[in-house]
């Protein structure tokens, strides 16, 4: 038996530069598909199948206003395979953005935050803004109508940040409308500066794993150990294998959008911006631009960076939502947070009209702080009612608040980008 | 270590020039952060000359009817003059997010496509979301000729008297 691990050691040594990421010998129960869903593994490979199609599409993309339509159109129509490769890149950008998210869950949900391993949470927020902002400068690109406006609106968010939001949209734009020097901007963000800078944290972000002895796991199940080569290399390599043929079926059968060409004087109606940005464009229906694009979204980012130093009482590491309690909370929440928000949205769309109630009152008041502070003193009644009912720990109250912040984003999302049609307005798909 | 220790107090030489050096360091990085800064900025400076290329001309006065609202789509705003004859130039921005107004002939209103805000003709909101007036542009009259400076655009929270140009 030693003999035959010894020779295995070996063998697994002598592998090539891939078994730089992984250690020789892994424990059984870290290789668990259902432990991790490969969601880590997935992102790394959206991310080298953008590297590829981004470096094939850099050479045929230019980057000004006038000419930068017509080479999509180009690489679309004059090039063999060409559409496909702005498909493989559209597609892959927008899974990229929901698997580090769905990622960012998994580390949560199953305990793989604190402690040691909260700086490569840290490290693992600033991944997923980065892959945000990289979808996001990739939008304008196509300098058609729906890169335009989205832009637009989204860089617009800006000028409400209190005292420099004039300058800041300014500065990002490179001047006070979207124009060439914003496309040159985006282009060069978009091409350079954060695929670089992705490359390097998730170098960090992988090294930072194995200095955690790999994947968050049970105590009890440490001991079980396994070689790399081939129990965990196989899986990854099927992983890798059937999100790559996801890709490519999607690419092959639904076309990358491309609208009409970017007319600054006309804005389609209506006008939305990236799909991962339209729960907070649900939320500037609701709240006064201040609340809904600056305090809520940076308190929220404030609020997950802050989560690995709560001090908890004990470890539940490497269970999914960490003990039975945690599972039942977690489905509370999802329901309330459903129902809650959706209720909210219909209430504020139909029934509440703070801002024409309390016409005296700056809009900052009557349509940020007071709806803002009513709605955070119905999350902290929610918070009180479960207390007392399920007399939660610290970790599960945590996994509670969590879970209903997340839910709620993504019902406003879901909102947003479904159910608003023509000016705005509620209406079905 | 511990001889280091010793002489922490004292400011020999040795530890003046790793001083210095830390200092030169400091001023080296802000002197490359100024450099970049002022490179990434270069869009916003060149506003501040007059470039003939941004001075959109409307035509002779008498060509422009009073109480009319003329498009300007390339220049990005619209020409409006009152009924008494005083001239407006409004950015096609709307306050709320940018997005671009369009101007409803019948009613003379300019609505906002994205969130249905809604200004009148001087500029002021008169349905919300969007926080305050209609930006302008300067306009001026040289030799009988309506000009729009369309470099800078000026920010207002509301229309007063003195916005509008009279010829």
């Amino acid at each position: 038996m030693e003999e035959t691990t010894i020779r295995q050691k070996k063998k697994v040594r002598a592998r090539n530069l891939i078994l730089h990421l992984h250690p020789p010998m892994v424990p059984r129960a870290s290789i668990r598909f259902t432990l991790t869903f490969g969601l880590g593994g997935m992102s790394a490979v959206l991310f080298i199948l953008q590297v590829f199609t981004g470096i094939l599409l850099r050479f045929l993309y230019s980057p000004t206003p006038n000419d930068a339509y017509d080479s999509i159109l180009s690489v679309e129509n004059n090039i063999l395979f060409g559409q496909l490769v702005r498909n493989i890149h559209h597609w892959s950008g927008i899974l990229f953005v929901i698997i580090t998210f769905l990622h960012l869950l998994r580390t949560f949900y199953t305990g793989a935050f604190y402690w040691k391993r909260r700086w490569n949470w840290i490290i693992g927020i600033a991944l997923m803004v980065i892959v945000i902002f990289s979808n996001f400068t990739g939008y304008l690109l196509p300098w058609d109508q729906l890169a335009y406006w989205a832009v637009t609106v989204s860089t617009s968010m800006l000028n409400y940040f209190p005292g420099i939001g004039e300058q800041l949209a300014t500065f990002v734009r490179g001047g006070s409308d979207v124009g060439a020097p914003t496309l040159l901007i985006f282009y060069n963000f978009h091409t350079a500066i954060l695929p670089v800078t992705l490359v390097l944290l998730m170098s960090f972000h992988f090294w930072r794993v194995r200095k955690n002895k790999g994947v968050v796991i049970p105590e009890q199940e440490k001991s079980e150990m396994v070689p790399t080569d081939p129990f965990l290399v196989s899986k990854e390599l099927v992983t890798a294998l059937v999100l790559i043929a996801f890709v490519l079926l999607l690419s092959i059968f639904f076309d990358a959008p491309l609208r009409e060409r970017a007319d600054p004087a006309f804005s389609p109606n209506p006008v939305k911006a990236p799909w991962y940005f339209m729960g907070i464009q649900e939320l500037l229906m609701h709240f006064h631009p201040f609340f809904a694009a600056i305090l809520i979204p940076v308190l929220f980012l404030a609020g997950i960076i802050w989560l690995p130093f709560i001090k908890f009482q004990k470890p539940h590491e490497g269970i999914w939502f960490l003990t039975q309690k945690g599972k039942k909370l977690a489905v509370t929440a999802s329901l309330i947070s459903f129902v809650g928000t959706l209720g909210a949205v219909l209430l504020d769309e139909y029934v509440i009209d703070f801002e024409s109630w309390l016409s005296d009152l700056s809009p900052l008041l009557s349509n940020g702080l007071i709806p803002f502070g009513i709605l955070l003193i119905i999350l902290g009644g929610t918070i009180w009612l479960i207390k007392k009912r399920y007399n939660p720990d610290k970790s599960e109250m945590v996994l509670f608040i969590f879970t209903f912040l997340m839910m709620s984003y993504v019902v406003l999302s879901v909102i947003g980008i479904w159910f608003r049609g023509p000016g705005m307005v509620l209406s079905w798909p | 270590m511990k001889i280091q220790k010793q002489h922490k107090e004292k400011l020999n030489r040795r530890s003046f020039l790793k001083r210095a050096w830390a200092w030169l360091g400091v001023i080296a990085g802000i002197e490359l952060a100024a450099v970049a800064f002022n490179f990434l900025s270069v869009g916003k400076r060149k506003s501040k000359h007059l470039n003939p290329a941004l001075i959109k001309s409307a035509g002779i006065i008498e060509s422009i009817p009073p109480g009319s609202v003329i498009p300007f789509k390339s220049g990005h705003f619209y020409l409006v003059r009152m009924d008494d004859g005083g001239f407006l130039a409004l950015s096609l921005a709307c306050t709320h997010l940018g997005c671009a107004i369009s101007f409803d002939g019948s009613k003379k209103e300019f609505i906002c496509p994205c969130h249905s805000s809604v200004f009148d003709m001087t500029g002021n909101v008169l349905k919300p979301p969007a926080p305050r007036a209609l930006d302008t542009y300067r306009v001026f009259i040289e030799g009988g000729e309506v000009k729009i400076d369309t470099s800078k655009k000026i920010r207002r929270r509301g229309f007063s008297i003195a916005d509008l140009v009279y010829a």
